[in-house]
């Protein structure tokens, strides 16, 4: 019994030393803090893993608020660099720097089995309103169309419904909560048609060309690919970024972060 | 001598105090959960209004206009637990049957060891299971556009309720006394009538007792539940892409802020009402079974 209360005794001691240690630690980091777009926080992970990796005494934190709500922090010094998924509006951009990170490609999808390859944006959002409900009308056979889609609080989603103009009128099938899901439910039903990340689409599934270009990197560069938007670093004007925040910022923007973008499901800008 | 026993009755004291305060560290965690639960979920029923919420049949949480309205989760829960035990009930029950009277050792112990497989399966894998068998399969067999619906997720539900429903039931079979089988059995019935008339009447607690447990398993699958059944906000249907209360918890909350977040911790807390009133369904069950005996 001693033994066990004096090993309870070293272990209590020994945890309290060690909290000790943790509190001291953080006078010597530098902290970067960003907010913003939830649909960047792939991005934004694989970017600051990556970048912290290499630069041990700094700190990246991430704060999924939403586009607006990550401009709004930035233009009151509330963080050091603002997410934002969309462009700066003009009044904006009066007070605020963007700089396209990358790019995210929307894919529309279809099971291999339907014979449609191609359709319009305005098609498109017909088909997720529900004004189109069978195949037939936008040149498949004659079966009805199931519209496989991402929950209320996906980046993909807001995306894919802000670009083709369907918000809050989408009536999905199917509400999923992951891009896995998507392909996976679009690949075993011959009527599916959904949205995912160009990087996470394979071969269980058909894409479509959206009005004639198929979606690649290429294509989404060159902005011909019209299911696509920004994600942007928004910094102030006036004010000089800290050291830690232009350096993270140097390196989003370098070649190397290329990699990690890719991996995070976006396109990388072209250079 | 005396100095041994000092230590003996020392060490009696400190583990009588260890065991204490493990068991109301227990009692401890359900007051933390419910008052926690109750304080994060009643502001938003109060902001939204509680027929509004409740009764409200329309959820679009991320719309301009917000609405929160859940009365489809909770039909969609009732529903689908409703119909899993329509269908794993007596499949539940004959299996016991089968385990506790008909079945020789070798057989048994076969099926007993499948059954508590069946248990320790996780249930990201019905869904999985579900999803690539399940919902293509219904799809087909009734012609629909699409099988992830009420439907599929009741045959998952049904399934996973199972092993509860079984060893439950076996249990209450089994504690029926040989005497009134073998008295029924004198009296010139066949087996089956025996078993349907004698046994089971006999084992009528033990039985509901598993019934009550099968419905506090369906109405809390969260997983399983989210990967078959669409997951939209519909009032429900048979054929229809629903969501049930715990996946509309599930599916938003990564995200969400504000009334939208406030609204999920309403959610919860009306699921733990749900799961708190089947508890004491089940208290009452095996009190009374027991005061029948």
């Amino acid at each position: 019994m001693k033994k066990f209360i004096t090993t309870l005794l070293a272990v209590g001691i020994s945890a309290a030393a060690l909290a000790g240690c943790g509190g001291t630690a953080d006078s010597t980091t530098q902290t970067v803090s960003t907010d913003g777009s939830t649909s960047m926080e792939k991005v934004i992970g694989y970017l600051s893993e990556a970048y912290m990796v290499e630069n041990g005494g700094t700190k990246i934190t991430y704060n999924p608020t939403g586009s607006g709500a990550g401009i709004q922090a930035v233009s009151e010094g509330r963080c050091d660099i603002g997410l934002s998924s969309r462009d700066l509006k003009p009044e904006e951009a009066e007070t605020l720097d963007a700089e396209v990170i990358a790019i995210d490609g929307i894919a529309m999808i279809v099971n291999p089995q339907n014979p449609v390859s191609d359709l319009t944006i305005e098609q498109i959002g017909k088909l997720y309103k529900g004004e189109i409900a069978n195949w037939s009308e936008v040149g498949g056979s004659d079966a009805p169309v199931v519209l496989i889609g991402r929950e209320a609080a996906s980046g993909t989603r807001d995306g894919f419904e802000s670009i083709t103009g369907t918000e809050d009128m989408c009536k999905y099938t199917q509400e999923l909560t992951s891009t896995g899901d998507v392909v996976q439910t679009v690949s075993t039903n011959p009527n599916a048609i959904g949205y995912a990340s160009l990087a996470s689409v394979n071969d269980s599934v058909k894409l479509l060309s959206v009005e004639g270009v198929t979606p690649s990197t290429e294509t989404i560069q060159n902005g011909t690919y019209k299911i696509q938007r920004d994600f942007v670093f928004v910094t102030p004007k006036n004010k000089e970024l800290s050291e830690a925040a232009q350096s993270f910022m140097d390196y989003a923007s370098s070649a190397a972060a290329d990699e990690m973008i890719e991996k995070a499901g976006a396109v990388p800008v072209k250079r | 001598m005396k100095n041994l026993k000092k230590t003996t009755d020392a060490l009696e004291k400190a583990m009588n105090a260890v065991f204490t305060f493990c068991g109301f560290l227990a009692v401890a965690f359900v007051l933390v959960i419910t008052v926690f639960l109750v304080i994060s979920g009643i502001p938003a029923i109060g902001e939204i209004g509680i027929t509004d919420f409740l009764f409200g049949r329309v959820w679009a949480s991320t719309a301009a206009e917000p609405q929160y309205g859940i009365l489809p989760f909770i039909l969609t829960s009732v529903y689908g637990t409703a119909g899993a035990i329509v269908i794993g009930v007596p499949i539940g029950l004959m299996c016991a049957v089968y385990l506790a009277k008909m079945s020789g050792g070798k057989s048994a112990g076969i099926v007993r060891t499948a059954v508590d497989l069946l248990s320790g399966i996780p249930s990201v894998v019905y869904g999985l299971l579900g999803m690539i068998i399940i919902v293509p399969l219904v799809r087909k067999v009734f012609d629909l556009p699409d099988g992830a619906n009420l439907f599929s997720a009741i045959i998952v539900l049904a399934v996973m309720i199972l092993p509860s429903v079984i060893s439950v039931s076996e249990t209450a079979i089994k504690a029926v006394p040989k005497e009134y089988e073998e008295a029924s059995l004198a009296l010139g019935a066949t087996k089956t009538e025996t078993v349907f008339k004698v046994v089971v009447p006999a084992a009528k607690s033990g039985i509901l007792t598993a019934v009550v447990l099968g419905i506090g398993r369906a109405i809390g699958e969260a997983m399983a539940v989210m990967m078959v059944a669409g997951n939209v906000a519909n009032m429900p249907g048979l054929f229809q892409s629903v969501r049930f209360l715990t996946t509309a918890v599930a599916s938003e909350m990564s995200y969400s802020s504000g009334l939208q977040r406030q609204a999920l911790f309403s959610i919860a807390l009306v699921l733990f009402v749900f799961i708190m009133i089947i508890n004491l369904i089940l208290n009452f069950v095996v009190k009374r079974g027991e005061s029948d005996e």
